[in-house]
């Protein structure tokens, strides 16, 4: 430890730390532009220039590490002289357009301008010009020549989002900050270098000129999107929700946003939104009261109940919904004597059902991936599903971990990766049990009984022996299984081999919850239990009436066509969906619900940490939150027990006496590994779900579709499997799924495994396919 | 793509770096694109990047930041004349000139025959042979008369 003295006050630092974070303790503010915690040190802008005892010059605070009897003065004739000098010199440039500029208000240029600059500028040259850029949709660089040129936007690129899409270019006072010849910013991160942006260089394109900062009102919020649960900051004016920005969460979120959390709410008014109740009459849609809607909804489900019986009933919620609402929903369901309730509608694989002794979760706490030093990631697109996971997973690679990948589709993880194997989806449970037969010849442990079988039938290859060797030279190991594992026909024979890993290298082992509420869904107890049936047999053997919560039935299950399917067979399909959409062909009661930023709730993330929120503005039209729709239903229907007059007071009930922490838990009990199946003839599908078509919000964030993740889905081959069947990349095809097929561009893409075609779902143009896994066809359209 | 000589020459340029250092190599690639073609055009950096390994953006930075490199065509002969200090002290600017109307072109500029190029310089560190030009970055013709410089142009021309 250091002692030093800032401005007179003692204080103790590490060695190594550095002036401005030693008076960051103290709570002495030193101004900086260029300085930022997460980034490296470039010390560039000067700015932080502090008199330092026996130095002859001002040291930049920012890059002056710390000694032993150092006497810091940041406020002394001397360094407000040089602040005061940078200042001048940083506005020589700086065009003089604060009140047509967008970070008016909320810049910090402007805001030490006041402290520190002149109120004339000495200089009559001209200012330099630089020219506009179009780096995408999402951020604007229309003013480039109001950059100070700091590199943070450079720095964040490099450093976090894996990728240098930005950088300056030229030299002195020609250099700018630019992209590559006219790249656009495709990283999924991109958003933060706007936060980052000291100056109104880097703006919010969606924001842009719709209002001041200081005409926004706050407010908490949590992300609905990916299972992290990053903290937002809701910005309203009008009620309507303006922006976006991170809450900064060291433990979730860091001071970072994902672009689908940053971007998202420009979906909340699209015109799709579903404001007044409908119901279909005669084949016409038409829009009626509440009461109407509910009791026609209501006696639907009576009849089917009273009539063809109460498990003729299922239910289906998408895991973006809230614990309150999956709570309702299942507890309605329940009360009519069904226990068709489901909330894991991509899944394929329920074996694991009634085996597992808690809810699946991370298996550790978020903020521990930075300190682990070997991975182990199965079937998972991880930067597009988990974008700020990824980040600190690549964190973690930069200061020495390993990084282990067993997957079908080999997208660039922006970190250099130790081991991978690329199989297609079928030998995936094979290649696991190879490393962990490698794995346990190392550690020369003997396998439970449940893996001996599956793990005599195989022999390690070399790049299973190598995984197995990474896993086993590391201290801190985590294996964690990805949404696509999850997703996968034997997910539960992975769950149980990496499990078997995960113990013999003594690490933690973990999923990546799919959405923000893939726990909570559990914890609400959204999930079938023994008498009923999970989503994907409720779908595969049609039921009378579904009940939808959020989920757009061709885009959000595991099999868009067998879903398609029971809906239209179904006598009575009651719809609680925040936008109109296809269920206009299926449905018999449209209900419009709220999206997060318009009801109050919780999401548990996938550390099992408890969010709730409030709502930040008021419901869009007609529209009510999803919990006050399911607990007038329940008084329709006479189901006892729904007197809920808060959503705090369902969440009360759902979790009262729940042990959170005690209730996550990976461990299967009772399952046994299966011989590995031979692969199957023909040519498997891999299908990701795109990042921007994940959820119903995101589908409908203009901004988001229009960036380079939101293109139509092509089908991918491998060049050598693509020149078998005679095809050229980038020809229309036509890839059949059982009784469905879709019409699509094929594309070489030679980073796949040999008889795999890459089809993505969750979007319209490959809705009219089956299953997320199987066999599918290609020929010629 | 690139050509298969310079692929050669970066090679041999990369066993004086650690393997795992590749981009290190930038500056001498930059240079072997340059040799062969006059100039370094967009696609030549993108071909860089791929070949060592490093991001577009940073060949880009590195490209854009040295004087010596060639952005545009710039003729089968590029001269750069120094306009430093001191140069200019013993008649930088008249040579300059000079040039200027002997190939009615100016700085930045190419002949209509594509045989010249004119850029201005910086200091190359040999300020005794003042005032100087480099005919391609490779060969240095200091101590510049009017004389000299017609008999230079001459040569050039064949």
């Amino acid at each position: 430890m250091i002692n030093l003295e800032i401005d007179g006050k003692r204080v103790e630092v590490e060695n190594g730390r550095t002036v401005i974070e030693a008076a960051h303790q103290l709570g002495i503010y030193i101004p900086h532009f260029c300085y930022h915690k997460k980034l490296s040190i470039a010390a560039n802008c000067r700015m932080c220039l502090v008199q330092v005892e026996k130095a002859p010059k001002p040291l930049p605070a920012c890059a002056t590490p710390v000694a032993e009897g150092m006497k810091v003065f940041t406020a002394s004739e001397q360094a407000i002289k040089a602040q005061k000098g940078v200042m001048e010199f940083l506005l020589i440039n700086h065009p003089l357009d604060c009140p047509i500029c967008d970070q008016g208000g909320e810049c910090e240029l402007q805001d030490l301008a006041v402290g520190y600059g002149g109120s004339a500028s000495r200089y009559q040259e001209e200012k330099r010009i630089v020219l506009p850029k179009d780096i995408g949709p999402l951020v604007a660089a229309e003013e480039m020549s109001r950059c100070i040129n700091c590199t943070r936007c450079v720095r964040f690129g490099v450093e976090i989002g894996g990728m240098m899409e930005l950088g300056q270019a030229f030299r002195g006072e020609h250099a700018e900050i630019m992209s590559f010849v006219s790249d656009t910013v495709d990283s999924e991160l991109s958003g933060n270098m706007i936060d980052l942006c000291p100056v109104g260089a880097l703006t919010s394109k969606p924001f842009r000129y719709t209002a001041r900062t200081w005409e926004l009102s706050r407010r908490k919020s949590i992300s609905p999107h990916d299972s992290l649960g990053s903290n937002l900051v809701v910005q309203v004016k009008d009620n309507r929700v303006m922006r976006v920005l991170p809450l900064e969460n060291e433990e979730i979120n860091e001071c970072w946003l994902s672009d689908k959390d940053r971007f998202s709410y420009e979906g909340l008014n699209s015109n799709q939104r579903l404001t007044k109740p409908m119901i279909k009459q005669g084949g016409k849609w038409q829009e009626v009261e509440w009461q109407v809607a509910l009791e026609y909804a209501a006696n639907g489900l009576r009849q089917i109940s009273q009539g063809a019986g109460a498990e003729h009933i299922g239910a289906l919620a998408t895991p973006h919904s809230t614990v309150e609402e999956l709570y309702l929903l299942q507890k309605l369901v329940r009360g009519l004597g069904s226990s068709n309730v489901d909330f894991r509608l991509r899944q394929s694989d329920f074996s694991a059902d009634g085996k597992q002794t808690g809810a699946p979760w991370l298996g550790m706490p978020v903020a521990e991936i930075n300190t682990c030093d070997r991975f182990l990631i199965v079937g998972s697109f991880l930067r597009k599903d988990h974008p700020l996971l990824a980040s600190r997973v690549r964190q973690a690679v930069k200061k020495g971990a390993q990084a282990n990948v067993l997957h079908a589709a080999d997208d660039d993880l922006l970190m250099p990766v130790a081991n991978k194997m690329i199989v297609s989806p079928a030998e995936m449970t094979a290649q696991l049990a190879q490393v962990l037969k490698a794995l346990a010849t190392i550690k020369q442990a003997t396998l439970d009984a449940s893996v001996q079988q599956v793990v005599q039938s195989v022999t390690p290859s070399a790049a299973a022996q190598a995984m197995a060797n990474s896993l086993a030279s590391g201290e801190r190991v985590a294996i964690l299984l990805g949404n696509f594992a999850q997703q996968h026909p034997q997910a539960a024979q992975l769950h149980l081999l990496a499990q078997h890993i995960a113990a013999l290298c003594g690490g933690k082992f973990g999923f990546l919850g799919e959405a923000a509420n893939s726990v909570g869904g559990y914890l609400a107890q959204a999930v079938p239990g023994a008498q009923g049936l999970n989503a994907a047999a409720m779908l595969a053997a049609p039921r009378k009436a579904y009940l939808l919560l959020n989920v757009e039935a061709e885009l959000d299950t595991a099999d868009a066509l067998q879903a398609m399917n029971a809906m239209r067979k179904a006598d009575m399909v009651v719809v609680l969906s925040a936008y109109k959409h296809h269920a206009a062909e299926y449905a018999d009661v449209l209900l419009p619900i709220t999206p997060f930023t318009e009801t109050s709730g919780t999401f548990i993330n996938t550390e099992g940490r408890v969010q709730s929120f409030k709502g930040v503005v008021k419901p869009l039209g007609e529209a009510r939150p999803a919990w006050k729709v399911l607990r007038v239903l329940g008084n329709l229907l006479n189901v006892a027990g729904f007197e809920h007059d808060s959503s705090e007071a369902v969440r009360g009930e759902a979790l009262q006496g729940v042990d959170v922490a005690g209730k996550l838990n990976n461990a299967l009990r009772g399952l046994n590994a299966q011989a590995a199946a031979s692969t199957p003839a023909g040519l498997q599908r891999v299908a990701d779900v795109p990042i921007y078509f994940s959820d119903a919000i995101v589908r409908r964030s203009a901004p988001l579709q229009a960036t380079r993740d939101a293109v139509q889905p092509s089908a991918y081959m491998h060049s050598t499997a693509l020149g078998k069947l005679g095809m050229k990349s980038g020809e229309i095809i036509m890839v059949g799924q059982g009784q469905g097929s879709a019409r699509l561009k094929i594309v070489a893409d030679d980073t796949l495994p040999q008889g795999v075609v890459r089809v993505a779902a969750g979007h319209a143009a490959t809705a009219a396919l089956g299953a997320m896994f199987g066999i599918v066809t290609v020929e010629r359209a | 793509m690139l050509s298969e000589q310079i692929q050669a020459l970066i090679n041999r340029e990369l066993k004086k770096y650690p393997a795992d250092q590749r981009q290190s190599a930038v500056m001498s690639a930059l240079r072997f694109v340059q040799d062969e073609k006059g100039w370094i055009a967009t696609d030549d950096m993108a071909d860089i990047a791929a070949y060592l390994g490093m991001p577009q953006m940073t060949v880009y930075e590195v490209a854009t930041f040295y004087h010596m490199y060639n952005l545009k065509p710039m003729g089968r002969h590029t001269l750069t004349v120094c306009t430093n200090l001191s140069c200019q002290l013993v008649g930088a600017n008249e040579t300059m000139s000079y040039i200027k109307s002997k190939l009615g072109i100016g700085v930045g500029e190419v002949t209509a025959d594509g045989k010249f190029g004119l850029r201005e310089g910086e200091c190359q560190n040999v300020c005794d042979e003042a005032p100087l030009l480099m005919v391609n970055n490779k060969r240095l013709c200091g101590h510049l008369t009017v004389e000299k410089i017609d008999q230079l142009l001459a040569e050039l021309d064949k």
